[in-house]
């Protein structure tokens, strides 16, 4: 095991309900993850990657088996979100819609323990609004209806850098966009990672985005790691099944793809 | 009538508050034959959702035709009152399935009286009786391979997103449209579902219940497979017409190249290509604008691009509107 791990777990597992309705979500699942990785956790919907994610920041523990971060199990959610943090969907329910964007990017600094000044605070905003190709003057006294999703999506990348965390979960943070956004978004975020040293763990179901962006893949299927390796292995020389009809219901332009 | 749906220099418009037009769609003018898949791509905002509604003769304020015509089986659909649409031509004509399936979806109702609603308010016939309705509801979904009972009698927060997406296009079909309008039908689902809401779209127009269908998406792979011919729109306009081998394989509008240039894949050789990004925003349509509309974020733009308008033209055996494609 190499010693600068961020997230270690061991045969972790999640049940959700009681009884006869009990629901595993996540099943026995154990890896590790080096510090400055990037790894995608792919699978289709309901295979559990976003129960996965929730695990990492904090916001369920698991039911069974040990989870740590940096070698210590998450107790104090505050704490860990010092350094975690994360990236929606959805930009829209991320914001809250009756506040400016530039107040709620203030505020966000209101999470970290060592908060700084409010000179300090300004400063950062400015900053981290230049990192996304965003003139602060443009979204002066702006509330978040009166952008389009591309643009939000881009603040919800200036609050992450604003805050400069250690970790970034990023759960489908392109899913909303089309597709040109979808390119720009992931510059940025390519961008945010070198300039700051994150780890990133993206959760997605293309797998073709993982494969560009990523370390590291984990394919996942029914609540289980069906496949893990680097990106060229998994996509090219796929040893699951499920990995490869996941690769096989790709809408590709030189394969046949379905009967017309 | 050979052409099941003709659309002849549509413009739209939106009227704010303040008098001021947005021609959200402009000049758009196409034809459709029985059985074929038209798919429109272009990025959001470009006027997709729009265009629908003008499809659907559904001009509810602040959005107005400005010109053209529709015309589904010979038949116009402008100038009639949204009442008049409602009752003859929605379902019946031209359908629509919506973006979310999750939203458009009444979660207190089942699945069943939510399909009855929908036949009871685009019918003339509307003192159906129930159990015939169901009748007729449970012939249908058994086409689908689904299973039948179960999904019928389900409220939609018990089924699983592929199932909604394909109650939602079976409800859409039962009056056997026409024209099936999908607007981004399986943006919202992952690769496996897709293919299955797929393969039924495939499976209906194969026996027939739809006649063609307008399939709306930003995922130009999908559309390679999905559709025969492909329109890409842009700031309210076609930029680009053909079949989608030509499109796709072949892009000769700058936009186009530069949409496939965004597309992400498993391919071996595509780790190292990085997806190329358009810069900048697409133009305000509050004013009327001089030149190419796609000038200012052109790689390829020349002076002239800004002060001469573009007209579509045949490049390469299909439509382009820019005078320096080759």
């Amino acid at each position: 095991m190499r010693s600068n791990v961020v997230f270690s777990a061991k045969n972790i597992s999640k049940y959700f309900g009681h009884g006869k309705k009990i629901v595993c979500a996540v099943d026995d699942i154990s890896f590790d993850i080096a510090d400055g990785e990037i790894v995608s956790i792919v699978g289709g919907s309901g295979c559990g990657k976003s129960v996965l994610a929730k695990i990492m920041l904090g916001l369920y523990s698991p039911d069974r088996g040990t989870f740590l971060y940096k070698g210590k199990p998450i107790v104090d959610t505050r704490d860990h979100w010092n350094e975690v943090q994360s990236v929606f969907q959805d930009p829209f329910g991320c914001f809250n819609q009756f506040f400016s964007i530039r107040t709620q990017l203030k505020d966000a600094f209101g999470i970290l323990k060592n908060k700084p000044s409010k000179q300090e605070i300004e400063q950062r905003v400015d900053e981290a609004l230049l990192a996304v190709n965003v003139k602060p003057a443009d979204i002066e006294g702006k509330y978040p209806f009166e952008l389009s999703g591309g643009q939000m999506q881009r603040m919800l990348l200036a609050r992450i850098f604003a805050l400069k965390p250690k970790v970034l979960i990023a759960d489908e943070p392109t899913s909303m966009v089309d597709a040109c956004v979808r390119a720009n978004i992931l510059d940025y975020l390519m961008k945010l990672k070198e300039s700051l040293g994150m780890t990133i763990v993206f959760v997605t179901h293309d797998i073709g985005l993982a494969y560009y962006v990523s370390d590291r893949i984990f394919i996942m299927h029914e609540s289980k790691i069906v496949e893990a390796g680097k990106p060229e292995d998994v996509t090219q020389h796929p040893k699951s099944e499920h990995t490869i009809r996941l690769l096989e219901d790709i809408p590709d332009i030189n394969r046949e793809w379905i009967k017309k | 009538m050979s052409h099941i749906l003709e659309v002849k220099d549509l413009t739209l418009h939106y009227l704010t508050r303040f008098g001021q037009k947005i021609h959200a769609v402009t000049d758009v003018s196409f034809t459709m034959k029985q059985g074929e898949i038209l798919g429109i791509a272009g990025e959001s905002g470009c006027g997709k959702s729009t265009l629908v509604n003008g499809l659907m003769g559904l001009f509810i304020p602040p959005l107005y035709p400005t010109s053209g015509d529709v015309l589904v089986n010979g038949e116009s659909l402008m100038n009639r009152t949204p009442q008049d649409i409602r009752v003859n031509v929605l379902s019946q004509k031209v359908s629509m399935i919506p973006q979310g399936a999750f939203n458009a979806l009444n979660p207190t109702r089942k699945i069943k009286d939510i399909a009855a609603d929908v036949m009871a308010a685009h019918s003339e016939n509307k003192s159906g009786n129930k159990n015939e309705i169901y009748e007729r509801l449970r012939e249908r979904f058994d086409l689908f391979g689904m299973e039948t009972e179960r999904i019928l009698n389900a409220y939609p927060i018990q089924l699983t997103a592929g199932e909604r997406q394909r109650s939602v296009i079976g409800i859409s079909t039962l009056l056997n449209p026409k024209v099936v309008i999908a607007d981004e039908p399986t943006s919202a689902l992952d690769v496996t579902t897709q293919k299955v809401v797929i393969k039924m779209i495939f499976d209906l127009l194969e026996k027939n219940i739809f006649s063609t269908m307008i399939f709306i998406t930003h995922e130009l792979p999908l559309l390679r497979h999905v559709a025969h011919n492909i329109a890409i729109m842009y700031a309210g306009e076609f930029v680009e017409y053909g079949t989608a081998v030509q499109v796709v394989h072949d892009p000769r509008h700058p936009y186009t190249k530069a949409l496939m240039g965004a597309m992400l894949s498993a391919d071996a050789n595509q780790k190292n290509k990085k997806p190329t990004t358009i810069e900048g925003a697409p133009p305000s349509l509050a004013k009327k604008i001089e030149g190419c509309r796609f000038a200012e974020r052109c790689p390829s733009a020349r002076p002239e691009c800004r002060s001469k308008g573009q007209n579509l033209r045949m490049v390469g055996e299909r439509l382009v509107r820019c005078d320096y494609a080759e």
